[in-house]
């Protein structure tokens, strides 16, 4: 009767697809109103707000700006390493281009909007820099690479390593700036009651993150602040964190004294809610002729804003994904004229392993060697830069399993020497990897008289399935049948767990319902209930709990890291084998064949794992190909401000995605055995196709995205 | 987005007349204009409807095609005869937009869509003489990866981003439209406007003035036409370059030749050079190469868009092979 493990179909698809599902921005509210952000057109500016004519517009009921927003003692206050700096209305400057300068309340969202553009806004601007190239000189060591890890790593002598080498090989890489653009815009409504107690609808991946902020803002004490998120229509790292508009609409609730509703355009999406920095990455590889790696450098400029920080982990991955003796790795952050960066799906990773994947790649042909043997050659058995063991790695196995089902062992060496009538082709691959995390996290589960379960944890389903797999954990946990369990979240009053970002849901949340549901069981068979038999009986126990007096039994847990896992290193491996087709003339880039192998721990989901493994290479192919935001020097605004001018893949840029699933048992990792996810798909995709393009045109694009400009 | 009125025309000549009336603007599918409205660049006293007065008929007789104004995209490039006889129409519009799209653009609106000059749809840019005369163009310091290498001037840059108007070029087109005096007949070729100085003004058409259908003729080259089209992505995208192309042969040399050229021009643009190098040669690869080199005589390019120049000869070229296949 095991759940775990099984290819349930979402429990929250058939509310989505019917609508049922009532998102942030749609929850009904009574005396409802709307707010409208009007942001700034210049960056780096003073500015005076004229509202007199928005003021007068019909059916307004308040324009704040930073000449009567109410001060908020907590407006600059960072709430933790992942808090951003907020830009809520407290002083006269716009510090990036599009940056909130005025809420518009109004009775109807179309009165707001037609409101808000006659706000009228004067500028006193000085330079704006927003080249990332050009401030080089500028480039500091930042505290942390992410939020957590030294800036700085280094083991051995890479000079004495680059001394030794046959062979090297020194590139700088460059990538771009990219948006989350979930299909859900961000939105919130945002109810008072009273002066001291607020409930916020909102779409998070964080629910206890934006409950602590808004507390900050407004001076209040946690426990009344509400935050709940029932649905999330994707996230992608853009909603892991609290960003401006949420206190602003929070703040217009206030001074009107009604409950307001928020909802950012898409145009706003590329400045207010974060995006994934520019890149400028070198990296020195040294080799002995068999392709042993001597020595390995891998140095990370990118940007962030100067109001706050925030430092893409690009090389963390270069620490521990070979083994190398001599490795030395930074990270370096240039202050620009720009918004403030965050974590788009697998940051650092997802850009970093372009650089490695994409030289170790060069470094293959510069040894006429096979770029899987090279890695092969270079397999690390254990972890080179924790010195540790794994908790468990079928890294070998993916690559053998997926270039066995790909056919690379027919790749022939030379670049351009595979044809398809007017189309290059070109074989590709690269390694993806990402870190298991886990943090502390908390559950509830009970059971009633009619023997329904009910487990509830805050956390948020952001679309990766959370609904379905806790429901499953906490099913066999039990020992009862799925459909007999419930599971709630997205509500700030159920118990505490993390933010749903860096594939650690299952690991942390999962453990924690797990332990919630054992404890419930425990409780029962100390109760007598007949929930012992490996075949449930599942007449008995309904009987069992129907003649009890307690209306429900019920148990919580909290689990955290184990002890034990210190002693090992965690991680989740994959492997990318990529066909692309060029057209010989027109250079038109077609990925037209994927196999991907993953080893992850366990797989409580295939069918909600195979949904994240290809979501994730989509977004490498949008990496890799296609997705550029590209902004204007001259006033650092977005010139590709929707999804018409920002190229996403559709569906005619994507071939049938293989996935396979390899079997990785990992007793270490947490009480689950799961690693992540949701971030290990995009890793190493956009090498793989920038080695796919490579090795049919000869070409090496060393600069993402690859349009076909850089192919003529 | 502002309150405006809406108004539903009796007749053809009411529409006309309400059409020249101050900040009037038609709507006919309403995919462009009502994206135009929502992004504050458009700012209409009111909309008049041409749904009732104009059609959507597509007919096929011996001479040619004719095609009410009102016809959707989807209806046109679907159309048996026009598949056969004018494959480049076909395949022009159906490299455009995406389904849902085509199933409800018009013919009219198609040929009168605006530029998808980014700097044009954000109001938040000052600058943009085509949004507001004498404020000058964003675009050309700017972020011009998009833009025209053809027919800019030092006012506008902007590229017409229509796909099935550059194979109405290419089949020469006629335009029947309806003023306050009468009908009219306009040359594709003289319908839509360089930008000069003055780039607000795209088309020949007065205020006012409605098109009311399309007539395309039979011709020696009609059926032996072909548009490709070059993009980032494999669907849903303007073009970067693109070409529709139309051959006459004649034993084994080419008779007549109509090449124009999308996505790298301020309006559909006619390639007359490479059409002249191509007469009287034989339809093989070299001489398309040859004739293609031609393609983008005359070109001022920025550092971003450069890369049009290139591109547009061998768009040129592939479309010469289709159609000569
Ligand atoms: C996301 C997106 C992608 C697109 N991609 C492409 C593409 O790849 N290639 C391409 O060619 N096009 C593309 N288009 C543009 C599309 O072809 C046009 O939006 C469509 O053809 C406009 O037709 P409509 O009937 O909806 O026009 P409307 O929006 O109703 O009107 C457009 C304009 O034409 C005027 N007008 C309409 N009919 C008449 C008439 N009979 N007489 C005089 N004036 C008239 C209106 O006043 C208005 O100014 C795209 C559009 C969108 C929204
Ligand atoms: S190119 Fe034309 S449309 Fe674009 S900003 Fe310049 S004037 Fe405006």
């Amino acid at each position: 009767m095991t759940a775990v493990g099984k290819g349930i179909a979402r429990l929250d698809a058939r509310a989505k697809v019917t609508g049922k599902a009532q998102y942030a921005a749609e929850v009904p509210v009574a005396n409802l109103v709307h707010a409208v952000l009007v942001t700034s057109t210049q960056a780096a500016a003073k500015v005076a707000v004229d509202v007199k004519d928005a003021e007068h517009a019909p059916g307004v009921l308040a324009v704040l700006t930073h000449h009567n927003a109410p001060k908020l003692p907590g407006a600059k206050t960072k709430t933790g390493p992942v808090d951003r700096v907020l830009q809520l209305l407290q002083e006269d400057e716009a510090p990036y281009n599009d940056c909130p300068i005025a809420v518009v309340v109004a009775d109807t969202l179309e009165r707001a909007r037609a409101a808000a553009e006659r706000v009228a806004v004067r500028y006193s601007s000085g330079g704006v820099q927003t080249e990332l190239r050009e401030r080089l000189a500028e480039a500091y060591a930042p505290k942390t690479a992410g939020p957590r890890e030294p800036a700085d790593s280094s083991r051995g002598d890479v000079p004495a390593g680059l001394e030794a080498a046959f062979v090297q090989i020194d590139a700088t890489y460059t990538t771009t700036n990219q948006h989350h653009n979930p299909m859900e815009m961000h939105g919130l409504t945002a109810v008072w009651q009273g002066e001291q107690s607020l409930t916020v609808y909102d779409t998070s991946q964080g629910i206890f993150g934006v409950r602590k902020k808004l507390a900050t803002v407004f001076g209040l004490a946690e426990s009344n602040v509400r935050v709940i998120s029932r649905y999330v229509g994707g996230g992608f790292g853009c909603k892991g964190s609290p960003w401006s508009h949420l206190a602003l609409c929070a703040l217009a609730a206030r001074v009107t004294g009604r409950p307001v509703r928020l909802v950012l355009t898409r145009p706003q999406m590329f400045s207010l809610v974060g995006y994934r920095p520019r890149t400028i990455q070198r990296v020195v590889l040294g080799a002995d002729a068999r392709g042993k790696l001597t020595a390995v450098r891998h140095d990370v400029t990118s940007e962030t804003s100067r109001l706050d920080e925030f430092s893409e982990p690009s090389a963390l991955q270069t620490r521990m994904l070979y083994a190398c003796p001599n490795v030395a790795t930074s990270h370096r952050l240039v202050r620009l004229d720009v918004p403030t960066p965050t974590f788009t799906r697998a940051p650092g990773e997802a850009t970093g392993t372009f650089a490695l994947e994409v030289a170790l790649d060069e470094l293959a042909t510069a040894l006429k060697l096979d770029p899987l043997e090279l890695r092969l050659r270079n397999y690390a058995e254990r972890d080179p830069h924790e010195d540790k063991p794994w908790s468990s790695k079928e890294l070998r196995r993916c690559y053998q399993q997926a270039a066995e089902r790909f056919g690379w062992a027919a790749r022939r060496l030379d670049p351009g020497s595979q044809r398809d009538g007017k189309l290059l082709v070109g074989w590709g691959m690269a390694t993806a990897t990402y870190p298991a995390k886990q943090s502390a996290a908390s559950a509830s589960a009970r059971i009633d008289r009619e023997g329904r379960v009910l487990v509830q944890a805050g956390t948020q389903d952001i679309g990766t399935g959370t609904y379905t797999i806790m429901a499953q954990i906490a099913a066999d946990a039990l020992g009862v049948p799925v459909d007999r369990v419930r599971f709630e979240l997205g509500d700030t009053s159920l118990p505490e767990t993390p933010v749903s970002g860096g594939s650690q849901t299952a690991s942390s949340t999962g453990s924690a319902v797990q332990a919630a549901a054992l404890a419930l069981k425990k409780k029962l068979l100390a109760l007598g209930a007949p929930l012992r038999a490996p075949e449930l009986d599942l007449r008995a126990l309904d009987a069992w709990l129907a003649q009890r007096t307690e209306p429900e039994h019920r148990a919580e847990a909290r689990t955290e890291e184990k002890a034990e896992r210190k002693r090992y290193s965690s991680h989740s491996f994959g492997a990318h084998f990529v066909e692309v087709k060029i057209d010989a003339d027109l250079r038109q880039i077609r990925v037209t064949r994927c196999v991907s192998a993953f080893a992850a721990g366990k797989i409580l989901n295939p069918k909600t794992a195979h949904s994240q493994y290809i979501g994730g290479m989509v977004w490498g192919i949008g990496l890799a190909l296609l997705e550029h935001t590209a902004r204007d020097p001259r006033n650092g605004r977005v010139v590709t401000r929707d999804l018409a001018d920002y190229h996403v893949p559709v569906h005619a840029d994507i071939p049938e995605l293989e996935v396979i699933q390899v079997h990785e048992r990992d007793p270490y990792v947490n009480e689950i055995g799961a690693k992540g996810i949701g971030e290990v798909g995009i890793t190493g995709m956009a090498a793989a196709i920038a080695n796919a393009v490579h090795h049919a045109t000869g070409k090496r694009v060393r600069d993402l995205p690859i349009t076909l400009d850089k192919l003529l | 987005m502002r309150d405006f009125d809406y108004v539903v025309p009796k007749s053809l000549d009411e529409a006309v007349a309400r059409g020249k009336q101050a900040e009037h603007r038609f709507i006919a599918g309403g995919t462009l204009l009502v994206d135009l409205l929502r992004l504050d660049v458009e700012r209409p006293a009111a909309l008049v409807d041409l749904n009732a007065v104009l059609s959507e008929r597509i007919s096929w007789a011996p001479n040619g095609l004719t095609a009410g104004a009102l016809a959707r995209n989807s209806d046109l490039a679907d159309h048996p005869d026009v598949r056969r006889e004018l494959p480049a129409l076909s395949q022009a519009l159906e490299s455009g937009a995406s389904p849902q799209i085509r199933n409800l653009a018009s013919l009219g609106g198609n040929l009168m869509q605006r530029t998808r000059c980014a700097y044009f749809r954000d109001p938040g840019v000052a600058e943009c003489n085509k949004r507001r005369p004498g404020s000058g163009c964003a675009a050309l310091e700017g972020y011009s990866r998009m833009h025209a290498v053809l027919g800019g001037s030092r006012a506008c840059i902007a590229v017409h981003p229509s796909d099935m108007s550059v194979a109405l070029l290419a089949l020469d087109a006629i335009v029947r439209t309806r003023r306050s005096q009468g009908g009219r007949e306009i040359a594709i070729a003289d319908f839509h406007a360089l930008p000069g100085e003055t780039p607000q003004v795209e088309t020949a058409l007065e205020p006012g003035e409605i098109v009311t259908e399309v007539f395309v003729p039979a011709s020696g080259f009609s059926r032996r036409s072909a548009y490709v089209k070059v993009r980032d992505r494999a669907a849903f995208a303007f073009a970067l370059a693109s070409a529709a192309v139309a051959l006459e042969l004649s034993g084994e040399k080419i008779a007549t030749a109509r090449v124009a050229l999308g996505g790298v021009a301020t309006k559909p643009w006619r390639a007359l050079e490479v059409e002249a190098a191509l007469l009287g040669r034989p339809p093989t690869r070299e001489t398309f190469e040859a004739a293609a080199k031609l393609a983008a005589n005359g070109a001022r390019t920025t550092p971003h868009n450069q890369f049009k120049v290139e591109l547009a000869r061998r768009v040129v070229v592939r479309a010469l092979e289709r159609a000569a296949a």
